[in-house]
């Protein structure tokens, strides 16, 4: 995009500034449109399989309800407990918001459609998602509440315990990419199942860790059956239980960009990103944003299907198959990787 | 220019905020002190060059460091107060450890500034053509090998006697055995009894 201003006569300085906000206005914009129809589509889902209607008031079909929701919440008053910590109290949401539209700098929509087209961008991706943990915390101890603190405990165990897993997973998918770059992971996998299939998912060796990784998202984001965090019949609303108004609604709309990202992640690791399914010239006619945008829908159904019919796990549960199960069979996956890899590539 | 720039503003920040960890009186706001100090060292590394440092001082000191801090800070009920007494007792020792922190760091810049170390020959020469994280594996795989495995060997003995010292057997704890609990089938827990009117049942 900056040769494009800067053929509009600019100079490269400002042309690589005004390029970089454009980009990051048409990520973060249709990304807020997305969360919106998302969360419609969540509880449409949701919906369907518990026999319901869902939301069908507002708009055809309902399709309004989330923007009636955000006008509601942008209406009501922000209440700060008396005895909060008022600061830290409004940061932690803004931490939330802003830490789930950070990771998407480095999310290839196309091939070269990235903003910061960065060699580390799956560390970038880690680290941004090891600050998530800060906003959840901060609003469990500013509320200076009970429910909240304990809520803010849980997720912080929760989100290191599966982080762990999930950098070995993202270990085992860089070794087989060689590199650490976004695009560079999608491209490795042009034809990498068979010859043809245009997925990391369909090697035996990487597909364990797909399951895993789907697993580990889900817990990642709190999404049931790992939503101890807010769990309602022990903890009220958990860590946003305090919160009203546009803080909570700043909550609810990054908890939602989070889960995007994970399928995304999901997408794009193992399963093609903006590549089409197949590796045959007549699918490629389809622009690489619709494939990706696929993808994560599906991702998404996938989650919401999970949300709808899975019980929620118990807290020993939750810490064992994090701990004992994921994080062993990670380690020696990253073994079998890399022995097989010697054996074959760098033999 | 940017660059300039940006090296002024998070080298501004790192200090402020290094300055503000110790100044804040809460010591949760003191994590965060720190927190956003360690971000702009981050960010200084990325303007070094240093991508893969830079990425990795996020993800080690901010995702799981202070994460930790901040745990230990919240639970723990410390008096500010009681920690303040002691100021002035201890302020010849803490002058003491400060005056020889910068002696070491002015001779540090004197030696490096007066180049009678021959440091180029003694580190190893930079790649430039390849990405940061090759270099630094290439490093440490090959040039660094028992610097980089006896690292590793101390930690893990570190981490061993963390869980010796902490690992203890209570007696009467009553434990999750969760294969026991898969294996459990609805014919163990359950019974279907169809008792006659009037007869009740046994348990």
């Amino acid at each position: 995009m900056t040769e494009t201003f800067i053929s509009w006569g600019m100079d490269p300085t400002w042309a690589w500034g005004v390029a970089t906000i454009c980009g990051i206005l048409l990520i973060a914009l249709p990304l807020m449109l997305s969360v919106a129809m998302i969360i419609y589509a969540d509880r449409k889902i949701w919906a369907a399989i518990a026999l319901r209607r869902g939301p069908n008031v507002v708009g055809p079909f309902g399709l309004l309800q989330s923007f009636a929701d955000g006008l509601k919440v942008f209406l009501q008053e922000t209440i700060i407990p008396t005895s909060a910590n008022r600061g830290l109290f409004l940061i932690a949401p803004i931490i939330t918001f802003t830490v789930a539209l950070m990771a998407w700098a480095v999310i290839p929509f196309n091939s070269g459609a990235v903003l910061a087209d960065i060699n580390v961008g799956l560390l970038y991706i880690l680290a941004i998602s090891s600050l998530g943990v800060y906003g959840v915390i901060l609003s469990g101890w500013a509320s200076n509440s009970k429910y909240p603190f304990f809520s803010a405990m849980r997720a912080s165990a929760q989100m290191i315990s599966y982080e762990v897993s999930i950098g070995f997973i993202l270990i085992g998918v860089v070794l087989f990419a060689d590199s650490f770059n976004m695009n560079e992971i999608v491209k490795a996998q042009i034809g990498h199942g068979l010859g043809i299939v245009n997925a990391f998912g369909f090697n035996l060796l990487l597909f364990p860790l797909a399951v895993m990784f789907l697993i580990s998202s889900l817990a990642e984001t709190a999404r049931a059956p790992f939503d101890l965090t807010e769990a309602e019949s022990e903890l009220v609303a958990g860590y946003q239980t305090e919160y009203s108004s546009m803080s909570f609604a700043l909550f609810w709309l990054g908890e939602y960009a989070n889960v995007l990202l994970m399928c995304t992640l999901n997408a794009i690791l193992f399963w093609g990103g903006w590549l089409p399914p197949l590796d045959w010239a007549p699918l490629y006619v389809v622009p690489g944003i619709i494939w990706l945008f696929a993808k994560i829908l599906l991702f998404f159904f996938i989650f919401s299907w999970v949300k709808a019919t899975v019980p929620r796990y118990r807290y020993d549960q939750l810490m064992r198959l994090g701990w004992k199960v994921f994080l062993p069979i990670s380690l020696l996956w990253i073994f079998l990787i890399s022995g097989y890899l010697m054996l074959t590539r760098y033999s | 220019m940017i660059q300039l720039f940006a090296f002024y503003l998070f080298a501004t920040i790192v200090i402020a905020s290094a300055a503000m960890v110790i100044f804040a009186r809460n010591p949760v706001h003191s994590v965060m002190w720190l927190i956003l100090a360690f971000f702009n060292a981050a960010g200084l590394m990325l303007l070094a060059g240093a991508e893969f440092i830079a990425m990795l001082l996020v993800i080690v000191y901010v995702g799981a460091v202070a994460v930790l801090f901040l745990f230990v800070v919240m639970m723990l009920n410390i008096d500010f107060a009681e920690l303040r007494a002691g100021f002035v007792r201890y302020l010849p020792l803490g002058a003491l450890v400060a005056i020889i922190l910068v002696a070491e760091l002015v001779f540090a810049v004197g030696a490096w500034q007066a180049g009678g170390v021959d440091l180029a020959a003694r580190a190893a020469p930079a790649a430039t053509d390849t990405s940061n994280i090759q270099q630094i594996g290439e490093l440490l795989y090959t040039r660094y090998i028992f610097l980089f495995e006896a690292a590793g060997i101390v930690l893990l003995v570190a981490m061993i006697g963390a869980i010796v010292l902490t690992h203890r057997q209570r007696g009467g704890v009553r434990t999750q055995n969760i294969s026991a609990q898969n294996r459990r089938r609805p014919e163990d827990a359950t019974r279907l009894v169809d008792p006659g009117v009037g007869q009740g049942m046994e348990l």
